[in-house]
């Protein structure tokens, strides 16, 4: 392998590193032809990077020559970087080659827009047509939809990827058009609604025939970044919510903003806003997950979400009227409420609570964290410790407790 | 009495099944290879009977369910001392329950067998994400591995579905023993000790390097600086699993 080979993967993968999705879930794809690869439907992560997020799939883009000058993009016309382009083959050689070495579950592949959208999509395409068609690659192939691009590239696509995804960006079309010139909502939400039709039109097909053909069955999923515009958390979370009821999409993806380098069109961060990153992807745990509704989260008094505790904590906190949960005989979707009760442990609450009458020991070795649950649950031998119903007083607890719990940058889901 | 069997899952049932047969609650059931004659113990070896074994297994799917015993089967590969009378304890709760015990999450050591399931789970799952390739001269693809628990019996099928037209074979360097695949049929297989200990440049083709220099490259372009985690890093990818992990080698 030459030298000019690694360096292009060098400069494309750093190019392409700031879309945050690398999920290979949610296709099952099998083997076919004695070929190479499939999808097993649950995403494994082949590595982590230093800063902890999952490598699953090759994540690269075929070229970082772009015609747009977006702020938020490290790759924007304007920036002063170093560019390159992969071959449609190499490309493809460096998938098969990652993939039979069990590096990766499959490819990821997007670009900059050169010369059109449609000369830019009809080359990421002609990829996974190669490796699908060709190369008999059953892996997982995820497609960034190039907005702009026309629809019969969009169908072909379609055939060929696991996944497909467009890009929300900005999560309000003002702030888009101010940061991004050349871009606005339509060219986003034309393919999405699109692709949407697609997807749902070729699963009913498949229902009826087996041998329908595959649209993307992993969906559609997109990303905002946040931070670089002003939208808040309420503001976020209801597009997102959007999303997912309108759309349909498979995953909404937040990525804190990072300062890719000085454009006067956008703050200047120190840091990037990594927590209030997590506090989203909680949220977003809840309403796909928990069965909450955005508006239990943030609502126009409480617009932002609680940096220091996880929201549903400070949900619990907001409605004393629903606590505490008995766990011995409420229904699965209030102990699902009950914060530091995962899904996991609220299942194995109502499995085991048929053999006997759960008590604090019982929970704690469950897995359910008692430094939270307690203010909010009853169960066997543990009277419920009210405090009076305090809520700026547990708050103070429970967060001093995660204080003393050595702060290490990293949160957890719940 | 402490009952001895050949550390296979049949070999454990059929001494669960003598145990019932002879009506004598076993003390401690342990692989004969680890027994260690006490003073006043009783002692009784069992050999392997499929039939026996099949009966418990049986009775085990009936009491609770395929799932229950797939679990017990899994468990006893984590090789944790006492996982036997763990398996024992389930067996014999559920045999005396009208209804499955399975999920009776207060009882300690049916906890506990879940927990272990739970860690075996993770271990395959690492198994399939760090398992790293390499391809020989001859056209083979190799993988060292060292498991902490002996999952190499439960990954096959993984490998088998996404690598039908390769040969491949993965060995688990800790136990000696490795999974062979021809593109027909995966057999286990042990290899005389120093020979497959380590792939050398030798062994394998040209370009196995440079597409080992392209994932390392991969690898560290597409780390974050400004999200730097190293804690979180360390939990997702323990640092005894580096050894054969390739991104984690020094570049060339």
């Amino acid at each position: 392998m030459n030298d000019r080979t690694k360096e292009k993967l060098e400069i494309l993968a750093d190019a392409a590193k700031y879309d945050v999705s690398c999920a290979s879930s949610g296709s099952k794809r099998k083997n076919t032809n004695k070929g190479l690869g499939n999808a097993t439907g649950m995403g494994i992560c082949h590595t982590y990077t230093q800063d902890g997020r999952c490598v699953s799939l090759l994540k690269i883009l075929l070229t970082n020559h772009c015609i747009f000058d977006c702020a938020y993009c490290v790759s924007r016309r304007s920036n002063d970087v170093k560019r390159a382009a992969f071959t449609v083959q190499e490309v493809v050689d460096l998938t098969m080659n990652f993939y039979k070495r069990n590096y990766i579950e499959g490819l990821f592949i997007s670009s900059g827009i050169f010369k059109s959208a449609d000369y830019t999509m009809e080359r990421l395409v002609r990829i996974a047509k190669q490796l699908r068609t060709v190369e008999k690659f059953n892996g997982y192939i995820h497609i960034k939809a190039i907005p702009g691009a026309s629809e019969l590239l969009l169908q072909e696509a379609g055939r060929y990827a696991d996944r497909l995804s467009v890009n929300l960006e900005i999560p309000s079309e003002m702030s888009l058009k101010q940061v991004a010139p050349e871009k606005d909502y339509a060219s986003v939400y034309t393919p999405m609604n699109y692709l949407k039709e697609q997807i749902s039109g070729h699963k009913e097909e498949r229902i009826v025939s087996k041998k329908a053909p595959l649209f993307a069955p992993g969906g559609q999923s997109t990303q905002m970044v946040i931070g670089a515009t002003p939208e808040n958390d309420l503001h976020v979370l209801k597009l997102a919510d959007s999303l997912y009821k309108e759309q349909r999409l498979r995953r909404v993806y937040y990525s804190g903003y990072i300062p890719i380098s000085s454009d006067e069109r956008l703050p200047a961060l120190k840091t990037p806003p990594l927590v209030r990153e997590n506090r989203l992807y909680q949220a977003d745990w809840l309403m796909r997950f928990y069965g909450f509704k955005v508006d239990e989260i943030v609502d126009a008094r409480h617009p932002a979400l609680d940096l220091e505790v996880d929201p549903k904590f400070a949900y619990a906190l907001r409605n004393p009227q629903f606590f505490p949960v008995d766990v011995n005989t409420a229904p699965l979707e209030k102990v699902l409420r009950i914060p530091g009760v995962g899904v996991k442990s609220a299942y194995k609450i109502v499995q085991s609570r048929r053999f006997g009458l759960l008590r604090k020991e019982n929970l704690q070795k469950i897995g359910v964290v008692w430094k939270r649950a307690q203010y909010f649950l009853t169960c066997a031998g543990q009277p419920f410790k009210l405090l009076g119903f305090q809520p700026e007083l547990i708050r103070q607890q429970v967060v001093q407790a995660d204080r003393k719990g050595a702060w290490n940058g990293q949160l957890s889901l719940f | 009495m402490t009952f001895t069997y050949d550390g296979t899952y049949e070999g454990l049932l059929s001494a669960i099944f003598e145990a019932y047969h002879i009506k004598s609650e076993p003390v401690d059931i342990v692989p004969e290879d680890a027994y260690q004659p006490g003073l006043f113990a009783e002692h009784r070896h069992v050999e392997t009977n499929p039939a026996w074994a099949e009966r418990v297994r049986k009775g085990i799917i009936a009491k609770t369910s395929k799932e229950g015993e797939r679990m017990l089967r899994r468990c006893l590969l984590s090789e944790l001392p006492g996982v036997e009378m763990l398996i024992f304890h389930f067996i014999k709760t559920a045999m005396a329950s009208e209804r499955s015990v399975e999920h009776n999450y207060l009882d300690p050591k049916i906890l506990e067998l879940h927990q272990i399931n739970k860690k075996i789970g993770r271990e395959v799952h690492r198994m399939h994400a760090f398992v790293r390739f390499a391809e020989t001269r001859d056209g083979l693809f190799v993988s060292l591995v060292e498991p902490d628990f002996n999952v190499l019996p439960l990954i096959g099928k993984h490998f088998i579905e996404r690598y039908p037209a390769q040969q491949w074979l993965i060995y688990d360097t800790r136990r000696h023993f490795g999974l062979f695949w021809d593109e027909k049929k995966a057999e286990f297989v042990t290899f005389s000790e120093q020979e497959h200990r380590r792939l050398t440049d030798e062994v394998l083709t040209g370009m196995e390097t440079d597409y080992q220099e392209l994932w390392k490259s991969y690898f560290k372009s597409v780390d974050i600086p400004e999200r730097r985690n190293l804690k979180l890093h360390l939990q997702h990818v323990p640092k005894r699993y580096w050894k054969y992990l390739v991104e984690k080698q020094p570049e060339r």
